[in-house]
């Protein structure tokens, strides 16, 4: 919206009283039952229209009025997408699905485990209680844990609009701090983790001043061992670029390595040295960029050592 | 217009029927409309963790839920921790036995994460004592005197 706010006397609402301190512009508030029917809404609202599911990332920025949406339509009444399901191919994660769900589940401590230990240093208890797995993929904060984690995985973002529904691989899903491949009237409804295959390890660490902080950084790594040779290698730092930031150069040299225990150690030490020359972290009142730089090498070691002892030594 | 609605909800076990403007936050119904005002606002953005309600059985920040969210809802503050006779709820007492508070401006949201902990974890470390109080800031206690409160009502719950 713009143009001044108007208060709830002009709007002909009671409220001016006791509205002396309220924080969002004026929006629209839209709770409705089925998905076919928020789709509706937000074609309708474009640009203007914003999903509200547990509120932990859109509801500080509305107070901020870093964002000042027309229309919000708070889906935490449509049932159908609080739908969280482990099958034999993979994990499905619906748009209602909080954080504190994925921990109470045992099919994804066992099934996902990076899932359950990303998941474990997002924020804080409260915040865990509300708010939703697709609510973080799609605010796509550089320093979210789960945005890392899909991409480590190779997940699938399944997106639904007025148009039908589309499927687009995590990596092609985030474009840029923030941002997102969602266009107007589109909304992220499910998230999709495929099983990792047998002899697959994977670790996700981060380093915060305080527990549940916004990572400094923090690294996801999952390695598939298949007769002592490194199958397939997949790294990604957290808390650095614009986004999940894949190093390609480590994982093409740890593919086809054979990683026992001493030259899985040289072989980390060399995949550290390619995460600290490929990031480019800049300076801010928690950490200096050389630091933020030094300590994404520690956290890619730290996630590659914890995710190889995982591999069940195959 | 959908600029403001009726909402039906439960609060410390009575219930409510209002009519609130859309965009006002939870918090500000429990303070201003309720005058329920034990529910503190800090920083209003969900970092300061003051604001902590339960909202159907969890924790919650009550300045990012919306009013209207709570349509519905069942919801407890500190207001509703006390027994009807205005006994203190036993980890109130704690609090107060451990020197957990001084200016108590953080405690009612360390009260109910506190809860919520023992009730979801009888048994907690201490490092998961100081995981689950992560989200609460206090500038007066310096935490160690709510980390021993939250593990005395640990040992004294289990004995």
């Amino acid at each position: 919206m713009s143009g001044p706010d108007p208060t709830g006397a002009q709007l002909g609402l009671p409220y001016d009283k006791v509205e002396k301190h309220v924080k969002p512009a004026w929006f629209d508030y839209f709770a409705p039952r089925t998905l076919e029917e928020a789709l509706q809404i937000l074609g309708d609202a474009g640009r203007e229209g914003r999903v509200l599911a547990g509120g932990q990332s859109l509801m500080p920025m509305l107070n901020f009025r870093i964002l000042s949406p027309a229309v919000v339509v708070d889906i935490n009444r449509i049932e159908a997408l609080n739908r969280l399901h482990a099958g034999t191919d993979g994990l499905t994660v619906g748009a209602l699905v909080r954080h504190a769900d994925l921990l109470r589940n045992p099919d994804v401590r066992e099934g996902w485990p990076m899932l359950a230990e990303a998941t474990t240093q997002v924020a804080h208890m409260a915040i865990r209680n509300r708010g939703t797995v697709c609510g973080s993929v799609s605010h796509n904060d550089p320093s979210a844990e789960h945005p890392s984690v899909l991409v480590t995985m190779d997940g699938t973002v399944v997106i639904a609009g007025t148009a039908g529904r589309r499927e687009l691989p995590a990596e092609k899903f985030f474009t840029g701090m923030l941002s997102n491949a969602l266009e107007p009237g589109e909304m992220v409804v499910e998230l999709r983790y495929p099983r990792p295959p047998i002899g697959t390890g994977a670790a996700f660490v981060e380093f915060a001043r305080r527990l549940g902080d916004f990572a400094i950084a923090g690294a996801a790594a999952m390695l598939t061992i298949r007769d002592g040779l490194c199958e397939s290698a997949r790294l990604t730092i957290v808390g650095m670029g614009e986004g999940p930031f894949r190093v390609h150069a480590a994982e093409e040299m740890l593919t086809k390595r054979r990683l026992g225990p001493k030259e899985s150690q040289d072989a980390f030490a060399e995949a550290a040295a390619m995460v600290v020359r490929a990031v480019d972290p800049a300076d801010d009142v928690h950490a200096s960029s050389s630091y933020r730089r030094h300590l994404a090498g520690v956290m890619a070691v730290q996630a590659l050592e914890t995710a190889l002892a995982r591999t069940g030594g195959r | 217009m959908a600029r403001e609605q009726r909402i039906q909800l439960i609060v410390n076990g009575r219930a409510y029927d209002k009519t609130v403007p859309v965009r006002l936050s939870l918090a500000d119904f429990l303070r201003d409309h309720l005058h329920l005002t034990g529910t503190h606002l800090g920083c209003e953005h969900g970092v300061c963790g003051a604001c902590t309600i339960s909202m159907n059985g969890r924790s919650a920040r009550s300045c990012l839920t919306l009013a209207v969210q709570a349509d519905g809802a069942d919801i407890i503050t500190i207001e509703g921790l006390r027994a009807e006779d205005g006994t203190r709820h036993p980890m109130q007492q704690i609090f107060l036995e451990n020197f957990a508070l001084q200016c108590g401006y953080c405690t009612p949201g360390f009260l109910i994460t506190a809860i919520e902990l023992l009730r979801d974890n009888p048994n907690p470390t201490e490092l998961e004592v100081r995981e689950a109080i992560s989200g609460n800031l206090c500038r007066c206690s310096g935490y160690q005197a709510i980390v021993d409160a939250i593990l005395t009502a640990a040992r004294k719950e289990l004995a």
